[in-house]
């Protein structure tokens, strides 16, 4: 960051300092459960709990708010971003350190508004910006079922962020940039699956946080949807989810996609890197309806406009040829020399989106970690693929890369040595 | 291995052949499929390439190095246990923690008797230029231990022929002496733990720098018993409580 940026930064914190002070100066305050306007009882009723398990699962609450080894939902880790770490909170019902003394008021501040319970803003790693979307109903029915877990004792992880992201108030410039509160509203020209489905993906889904590009203060612009983007600290790419015309599942059918949330795998590429645990821990739970919900929802998402051939200033023949080479030898028994695959074992090459993703870190960091399709109630047993880090330099890895990213019907650009060099540690968070 | 259908080049010769071969076992042909899919067997050495291809298709290791260690008859309980403390991040080693993330216990529990199922020859190491002072000290250390300072003998766990003792204590013969020294240090920098009490991090930290080196070398350098086998379970009694005996076991 240059100095003049840093200098414009401070500057437009320190205004939005005074302004936030004169409009949020006085904070809030904690509605206590014996104040809420929802019953104790109401909270306890079975169906709604069971409702609340669901939508949690659909949400991934887990996904973010367990920690490695950790108690489920009991926070105690820290989300790199980066601005800094941000802290995980515990959500299990522990009083002093989790939401135990909660009300429904209060979780609905956060869920919906991004603010906690003492009315300070949260940064919105707490995808906030898409679940405000989750209408009401559903938002009782997640913090009964949360209210219904056995509390865990874990206080949550300090803060670790840097000036001047680290004064919360300054998020009110971020969020008058990026956050739109309200509702999802229906459209009433769509079918009901259809709005459903935009319900999902909008809302407790949130999708678009990973699968849309941040800019440089970590936001989507409001206009961006699920067009593609690279996942901040985590360094795979979210591919664009249109399945029209240039699109990054161009040519998917709703049941491809239904197959890939509910299995791990499709006819058109397996998920894997963050995709995989979100494919475990979340989408194979959906009903059947909703992922077919979805999915009619994905596939109306518009065309996107032509991408440029990639031209390069390097002679890619020898590049190509190199990669022609490790792939007989190490890729050709599994993937087919066609690059087809073997349909429900290993993913296809040719016309995969994960391969010819704009930025070609998938495929590199597939090549170089390998690994497990996801571990799904229908494919409990999977099928791996070879970490190659060990064997292959990084000039193998980038000339196999290339080769299959321009190989049959793929037309993406080339990989190199340096590229493959950036992406060789192995994330685990 | 796995075979490349397509690397035939008188494609036509086999797809017919494929065609005879469908007809005369009454399968339905599906040429689509016999022109490049490559056969994939449907066995768990097939499916868990990510694992055999550091530590070998029977788990035989890099014996050479001793950079990917053997997993070939090591206890089953043992090399799941391994797998579960990758998983909680209890053994740190991103490349493992990456593999087994999302893993079911059922299919650890499969894979983890697949290793040790395999018997495959142990392959000797080479050992640093350590003393016949050292060498004694270390087959001190294996045998009797070091009672001044509460470090109890190797073989009052592992077993009187250091072979490992079911459900889940390792053998500690025929490792590699980078491994074992690896081993002990990471116990020591805690980026190896396992369930509590953690008596092996206890006992590599009452450890110094060279009984380390003293103990790795001599274990590296023993001849092998002729059986390799673990012990059966209840053969030894633990001098420390153990979490991943069930915390069994007195405390010295």
């Amino acid at each position: 960051m240059t100095w003049l940026r840093r200098l414009l930064l401070l500057v437009a914190v320190l205004a939005v300092l005074v302004l936030g002070w004169m409009l949020f100066g006085s904070g809030g305050r904690p509605t206590p459960p014996a104040a809420s306007k929802v019953a104790a009882a109401t909270l306890r009723d079975p169906a709604l709990i069971a409702k609340g398990n669901y939508l949690a699962i659909v949400g991934d609450c887990a996904g973010c708010h367990t920690a490695q080894g950790g108690a489920r939902l009991a926070g105690g880790r820290s989300l790199p971003t980066p601005f800094g770490n941000i802290p995980v909170p515990n959500i299990t019902p522990d009083r002093e350190t989790g939401l135990g003394d909660w009300s429904f008021e209060d979780f609905w501040q956060a869920l919906h508004s991004g603010k906690g319970r003492h009315g300070e803003l949260l940064y919105p790693a707490f995808s906030y910006t898409s679940y405000t979307k989750v209408n009401r109903d559903d938002a009782l029915a997640i913090f009964a079922w949360l209210q219904s877990l056995a509390p865990v004792r874990q206080p949550d992880m300090l803060p670790a962020l840097a000036f001047p992201y680290s004064v919360r108030k300054s998020l009110a410039a971020w969020r008058a940039l990026y956050f739109k509160e309200g509702e999802f509203k229906p459209d009433p020209a769509q079918s009901v699956e259809w709005n459903r489905g935009a319900y999902l993906v909008q809302g407790l889904g949130h999708c678009n946080e990973c699968h849309a590009a941040r800019d440089t203060l970590g936001g989507t612009p409001q206009d961006v949807h699920l067009t593609g983007g690279q996942i901040p600290m985590q360094n795979w790419y979210a591919p664009d989810l249109s399945t029209r015309r240039n699109g990054g599942l161009e040519g998917w059918s709703a049941q491809d996609i239904v197959d890939l949330l509910k299995t791990g795998q499709s006819g058109r590429g397996a998920a894997f890197g963050p995709m995989a645990a979100v494919v475990s821990g979340s989408t194979q739970h959906m009903t059947e309806a909703d992922l077919q919900a979805v999915a009619t929802y994905l596939q109306s998402l518009p065309p996107r406009a032509p991408v440029a051939e990639p031209s390069s200033p390097f002679d890619t023949k020898a590049l190509t040829e190199q990669g022609g080479k490790v792939y007989a030898q190490h890729c050709a028994a599994c993937h087919g020399k066609s690059g087809k695959g073997v349909a429900g074992v290993y993913p296809p090459l040719d016309g995969n989106s994960s391969v010819t993703e704009p930025t070609g870190i998938n495929a590199t960091r597939m090549v170089l970690l390998g690994g497990f399709t996801p571990v799904t109630a229908a494919n409990q047993r999977p099928y791996s693929m070879p970490p190659f880090a060990q064997q292959l330099n990084d000039g193998e890895v980038a000339a196999v890369v290339t080769y299959i990213r321009r190989g049959w019907g793929n037309h993406a650009s080339i990989v190199r040595a340096e590229d493959v060099s950036r992406y060789r540690h192995t994330p685990i968070d | 291995m796995m075979t490349n259908a397509g690397s035939c080049p008188a494609k036509s010769f086999r797809v017919a052949a494929l065609l005879a071969a469908a007809l005369w076992f009454g399968a339905p042909a599906r040429a689509a499929e016999t022109a490049d899919t490559p056969r994939i067997p449907d066995t768990l050495q097939q499916r868990i390439a990510a694992c055999t291809t550091c530590h070998g298709v029977h788990g035989e290791g890099t014996p050479g190095s001793g950079y990917f260690p053997r997993l070939a008859g090591k206890p089953a309980a043992y090399l799941a246990r391994q797998m579960q403390d990758f998983q909680n991040g209890l053994r740190k080693y991103a490349p493992m923690e990456y593999t087994v993330r999302q893993l079911p216990p059922a299919y650890m529990r499969e894979i983890a008797e697949y290793f040790a199922a395999q018997q495959v020859p142990y392959g000797r190491s080479p050992l640093p230029p350590v003393s016949a002072a050292t060498l004694q000290r270390g087959e001190e250390l294996i045998g009797k231990g070091d009672p001044a300072r509460r470090i109890p003998a190797c073989a009052s766990c592992h077993g009187s022929q250091l072979t490992g003792v079911e459900p889940s204590t390792p053998g500690l013969v025929g490792l590699p002496y980078d491994y074992i020294s690896a081993q002990l240090g990471s116990w020591r920098t805690h980026t190896r733990a396992t369930v509590a009490p953690d008596c092996m991090a206890e006992v590599a930290n009452r450890l110094g720098e060279s009984d380390i080196t003293a103990v790795a070398a001599a274990l590296a350098s023993r001849e092998l018993p002729p059986d390799t086998h673990a012990q059966p379970a209840g053969s030894v009694t633990p001098p420390l409580r153990c979490g991943v005996l069930g915390a069994t076991g007195g405390t010295p």
